[in-house]
């Protein structure tokens, strides 16, 4: 079985967001960068059915270069090659359109990512890969299991889950519980530093959207205190006060 | 031309996000001179999709063939690409959600569309269409400028101001829409579907009552529940109690799990971590109860009150009883 793994490069979820250049780009100084924890729990699972499956795993990314101790950890969890195409990626539909174009050169059976980016939030890349392919998407998918050609998916819906076969290839965006992070161990960090990391050029594409500005959230005003031995006027503010109830 | 509207049904009725997304979408209308389209799929209530008339819908596309009475995405989105031909749109709706994000990502690549999802207001027309968003789970925004022809938009609960005096009283025609579906997106078989019937959806609520670690045990959830019935809300969690299973994990609100935009947010006894706050930022209200007054919840909270929960929880159910 062919796996194919994308990954973002995202600042770490505590981390303070800022912007700089006139609120026109994220400030990355000081701000720890992460594999995305959604791709995070993707790749684990890729490692867990590669070992099963005695297939290979392939990690993607698109960005810069400023992403490749990422990717590089992603070997040393278990990946056997990565391919980064060297772009900015300007939207969702950039990336997918550079996945889809690696992925049409591979054939993977399997194309696994994070139900979405944790700086975008889009959770639209899978959709979007899975139609230029041509092929099924769904997310997000909680467990899997692979049978020869069919995969078992759990998958959350609106208030509860759906269980579903479908047949391979898939694109999948993945979230917890579908396997535990893994922490690469010092093999595999080791053996991370030989292993392959090819870097290619993204297609051309026309421009679909543009990022113009930033801003941050109003600050929120100070909260309101209500002693614990009167908590019923508090029912009484959101009435009259915040009219909620 | 119309504006589209892609709508997702509940039990045959158009859900509380989808009319929401509606509302959105002929506010559009009125700037671009457009018509409001919206797209329903499955079995539906005929009268109750007369109702999107009063959001600003002119007419409701309703194809009804019985395979699409499960939720399918990949088809779903063929049959709103398919509606989207024939109404001529370059503006397409959805709400936020699970199928909305789904549905709207296949449909724009067929479309080869631009799409935002996350839109937290109303587009800037003026020659340039530009959309805000949230990013960074809410802990920023984005001003997002659509050049594509064809535009697809994903919108977040509270986009627009929903108010009495925005909605109308007019029905939609609601119109068969014959699609054609291919086999092709029909390949997956489903095994078995899981929902929870009774209880409210968390992205749909207005109210959600929370808790955390502050519970103590599952044992403990009696005082909470009754509140959240007294209130007519939804119950959520925190990450570490759906991690020690005293609640379902469908129940974790959070960055990794669901983020919720109600009314008002009640959370109880949840300290209120960074990746707890993503995912309860787009609440109206939020009212903190803990008894630790450090407690980093209390700075994004409009309420608090520092106390013992199984103290203060029935006083609260008590009173909101008093108020009906």
């Amino acid at each position: 079985m062919k796996i194919l793994v994308c990954i973002t490069n995202v600042p770490d979820t505590t981390a303070k967001i800022s912007f700089t250049d006139n609120d026109t780009k994220l400030n990355k100084n000081g701000i720890p960068y992460i594999i995305g924890p959604y791709d995070d729990y993707a790749l684990s699972r890729g490692v867990e059915l590669k070992e099963q499956s005695g297939g290979t795993l392939t990690v993607l990314h698109v960005g810069e270069a400023d992403a490749d101790p990422q990717i590089r950890k992603a070997l040393a969890i278990g990946a056997d090659d990565a391919i980064r195409v060297n772009a900015d990626p300007l939207d969702s539909y950039y990336t997918a359109a550079q996945i889809a174009h690696i992925a049409e050169q591979n054939k993977y059976d399997l194309i696994l990512m994070g139900r979405e980016s944790i700086d975008y939030n889009s959770g639209v890349v899978h959709g979007l890969v899975g139609e230029m392919l041509g092929i099924a998407s769904y997310s997000p998918v909680m467990k899997l299991d692979i049978d020869g050609g069919t995969a078992t998916i759990s998958r959350e819906i609106d208030g509860g889950k759906e269980i579903l076969k479908a047949p391979l290839p898939l694109v999948l965006g993945c979230q917890e519980p579908i396997a535990e992070w893994k922490i690469p161990n010092m093999r595999g960090i080791m053996t991370a530093r030989t292993k392959p990391l090819t870097v290619v050029e993204p297609v051309s594409l026309e421009e679909m959207t543009t990022p113009e500005k930033y801003s941050l959230p109003a600050p929120k005003g100070t909260c309101k205190m209500i002693p614990a031995n009167e908590a019923e006027t508090l029912i009484r503010l959101l009435q009259t006060e915040a009219k909620i109830l | 031309m119309s504006v589209l509207i892609y709508v997702e049904l509940d039990n045959g009725s158009i859900k509380k996000t989808s009319l929401e997304a509606v509302a959105y979408g002929a506010k559009i209308a009125e700037k671009t001179g457009d018509k409001v389209a919206v797209l329903a799929l499955g079995k539906a209530d005929i009268s109750e999709l007369e109702k999107a008339g009063n959001y600003g819908a002119g007419k409701v596309l309703h194809a009804a063939d019985d395979k699409l009475d499960q939720e399918n995405s990949l088809a779903y989105a063929d049959v709103l690409t398919q509606a989207a031909h024939q109404e001529n749109s370059k503006i397409i709706i959805l709400s936020k959600s699970g199928l909305g994000d789904a549905v709207a990502a296949r449909a724009a690549a067929k479309l080869k569309a631009g799409i935002v999802s996350g839109v937290t207001g109303l587009p800037e027309i003026n020659g340039s269409f530009k959309v805000p968003r949230g990013i960074f789970t809410g802990k920023a925004f984005a001003t997002t400028e659509i050049k594509s022809d064809i535009k697809v938009l994903v919108v977040k609960k509270n986009a627009i101001e929903m108010d009495e005096s925005s909605v109308r009283t007019v029905n939609a025609d609601v119109e068969t829409f014959s699609s054609v579906l291919r086999d092709s997106d029909f390949k997956a078989t489903i095994v078995e579907v899981e929902k929870a019937a009774s209880e409210l959806s968390l992205t749909e609520a207005s109210i959600i009552v929370s808790g955390g670690r502050g519970m103590k045990g599952p044992e403990n959830w009696q005082p909470l529940l009754d509140l959240a019935k007294a209130l007519g809300a939804a119950t959520g969690c925190s990450k570490p109690v759906s991690d020690l299973d005293w609640r379902p994990h469908h129940e974790h609100i959070g960055q990794t799990g669901i983020k919720v935009a109600p009314d008002l947010y009640i959370a109880c006894g949840i300290s209120g971590a960074i990746q707890h706050l993503a995912g309860v930022n787009g609440s109206k209200c939020i009212v903190v109860i803990n008894k630790d007054p450090e407690a980093p919840f209390f700075k994004a909270a409009d309420y608090g009150i520092v106390g013992d929960l199984f103290e203060v929880l029935p006083k609260l159910t008590e009173a909101v009883k008093n108020l009906k």
